[in-house]
């Protein structure tokens, strides 16, 4: 992919996320999660390498040596300072649920697991969430399976916590003392209203809302250079379609 | 030579009862024991309760639970997550959830891990932070909030410890005498530790033995853990031996599996093929 192509959504996620890990010194991307990881990959090189990033999925991608439990144990200890979420829903208050719809456990639709998030929530600084997908279904008022609240009660043990949630139409911020989110920006090509009109759950307002900055010429350079040779390594198919990278020479049996 | 090593995966195979708990791990490398998993389809060794070290969430150690599950092996599974990573949900289990045939213990991540650790250390519980508040502390029995005894107003988790009966997993090497070479796979190390019984299928069967050689030892299994080896070259396939799933393969899986019909036609072609042309 060539640097005078057309600046892409995923590139415009990319960078505003690396935007809210300014300064971090060690990041971990963990299941499915391929924009992020552009993100995080992006935020590493603009730091000359002083973020570090750890991806979860591909050995190559981590310098564990310690199994699965490192990362964990990592974040237990505060040496990892940004970490992403998702969810099927996410509420008002920054709830995620992860495992499915309906009642537990007689689920409507049941998705994949809450993987680390019941536990790196509470514990990682500068949680960003992400969901691709905008829509009162997604974005709802209350969920219904908590695998990790958004907020703890007093006297929890919680250093940890959202920051942001960004989604194909806009750039939140999490207030933690108020325990809800606040509009940051709105992508190019999308509306106030459409947010609103897009969100199950009330927020607040900045008293003008920006548009999120589209990545300039030398940040579009290095996301289609190095961080997307990076990132096909561990998500072949996300990087073939956005950056048109083939994946690795598959083994010949099954 | 060691008396662990088996002739061939069915011999491994029967040495899992029906109804067993059974510790697969993550499948980060070409660990998945995808060959074993299929001889246990074919054996029809049923009722299982997987305990997933601590997801199985990447494309072949997502598809081996699911063909398990689809194969009507699995009764309960305790697991943080089960997915085909970017290729998609895995659609087995997502059905056995639906109808109501398969039994989900959801955890979180670290919570299976401490676990199996306090198993490994032979200790009744372990204790983590997080999990407060969430639906995942409300659903498990085995999940309990207490006071920091040494802190008291500050609710800690604590979690009953995991010795599943067997752990099951391919590794690289075994040398001649029944050490088995993980490498950094040391989840595998701790599922050793936990475990009541572990069955091992390898790449290769080396003659030396790791102990000599400093670099191997740091990354190896002593033998005194390992129940049973079997040398069954690409047994993580679709997983190479390289780290890289074979994605058309796991892709061709996930869209037979999409129904029933096409599932067990899959299950035909892929599983039961040759053990039906063996009895005929």
């Amino acid at each position: 992919m060539t640097a005078d192509a057309p600046c892409r959504d995923e590139e415009i996620y990319a960078n505003a996320i690396a935007g809210l890990l300014v300064g971090a010194k060690h990041v971990a991307v963990g299941m499915v999660s391929p924009i992020p990881g552009t993100g995080a990959l992006l935020a590493r090189e603009k730091s000359g390498g002083k973020t570090r990033v750890s991806i979860l999925g591909k050995q190559k991608m981590l310098p564990w040596t310690d199994g699965s439990q490192e990362l964990f144990d990592l974040a237990g200890q505060g040496r990892l300072d940004g970490f992403f979420l998702s969810g099927g829903q996410i509420d008002r208050q920054a709830n995620i649920n992860l495992v499915g719809i309906g009642d537990y456990p007689d689920h409507k639709v049941r998705w994949s697991g809450s993987f680390g998030s019941g536990y790196l929530y509470f514990v990682v600084p500068r949680v960003i969430l992400f969901r691709w997908e905008h829509t009162r279904r997604t974005l709802v008022e209350k969920v219904d399976f908590i695998s990790a609240p958004g907020t703890s009660e007093p006297g929890v043990y919680r250093p940890g916590g959202p920051i942001a949630l960004i989604t194909n139409l806009c750039l939140f911020e999490f207030l933690k003392d108020r325990g809800r989110f606040r509009l940051k920006s709105v992508h190019p090509g999308h509306t106030l209203e459409e947010v609103r009109d897009n969100t199950g759950f009330d927020f607040d307002l900045p008293e003008s809302v920006p548009e999120t900055p589209v990545p300039d010429a030398a940040t579009l350079e290095t996301i289609r250079g190095p961080v997307a040779t990076r990132i096909a390594e561990v998500y072949p198919v996300f990087a073939r379609d956005v950056f048109g990278i083939e994946p690795a020479k598959a083994p010949d049996a099954a | 030579m060691t008396d662990l090593f088996q002739s061939d995966l069915s011999a491994l195979a029967r040495q899992i009862p029906p109804g067993a708990s059974v510790a697969i791990n993550k499948g980060e490398g070409p660990d998945v024991p995808m060959a074993l998993a299929k001889e246990i389809v074919r054996q029809g060794i049923r009722g299982l309760k997987l305990i997933t070290i601590p997801a199985s969430a990447l494309p072949v150690s997502g598809m081996m639970v699911d063909m398990l599950i689809g194969a009507g092996c699995v009764k309960s599974i305790e697991t943080s997550g089960v997915s085909m990573s970017e290729l998609g949900a895995a659609p087995r289990f997502t059905k056995a959830v639906k109808d109501g045939a398969l039994q989900v213990l959801d955890a979180t991540c670290p919570a299976v891990l401490a676990a199996l650790h306090a198993g490994a250390k032979g200790q009744p519980f372990a204790s983590l932070r997080g999990i407060v508040g969430s639906d995942l502390e409300k659903h498990r029995d085995d999940f309990k909030l207490i006071d920091n005894p040494f802190e008291p107003g500050d609710p800690v988790v604590v979690l009953k410890a995991i010795n599943p009966d067997v752990a099951i997993f391919h590794a690289r090497y075994a040398d001649r005498d029944g050490n088995v070479w993980i490498g950094r796979h040391r989840d595998q190390l701790f599922m050793a530790h936990a475990s009541k019984k572990v069955l091992v299928t390898v790449e290769e069967v080396v003659d030396r033995n790791f102990y000599d050689d400093e670099a191997m030892v740091t990354g190896m299994i002593p033998s005194f853990y390992i129940d049973a080896i079997c040398e069954a070259p690409g047994g993580a396939l679709p997983m190479g031996l390289d780290g890289n799933a074979n994605i058309k393969a796991v892709l061709a899986y996930m869209a037979a599996a999409r129904t029933d019909e096409g599932f067990q036609a899959w299950l035909d072609e892929n599983v039961l093929a040759g053990a039906k042309a063996a009895a005929e």
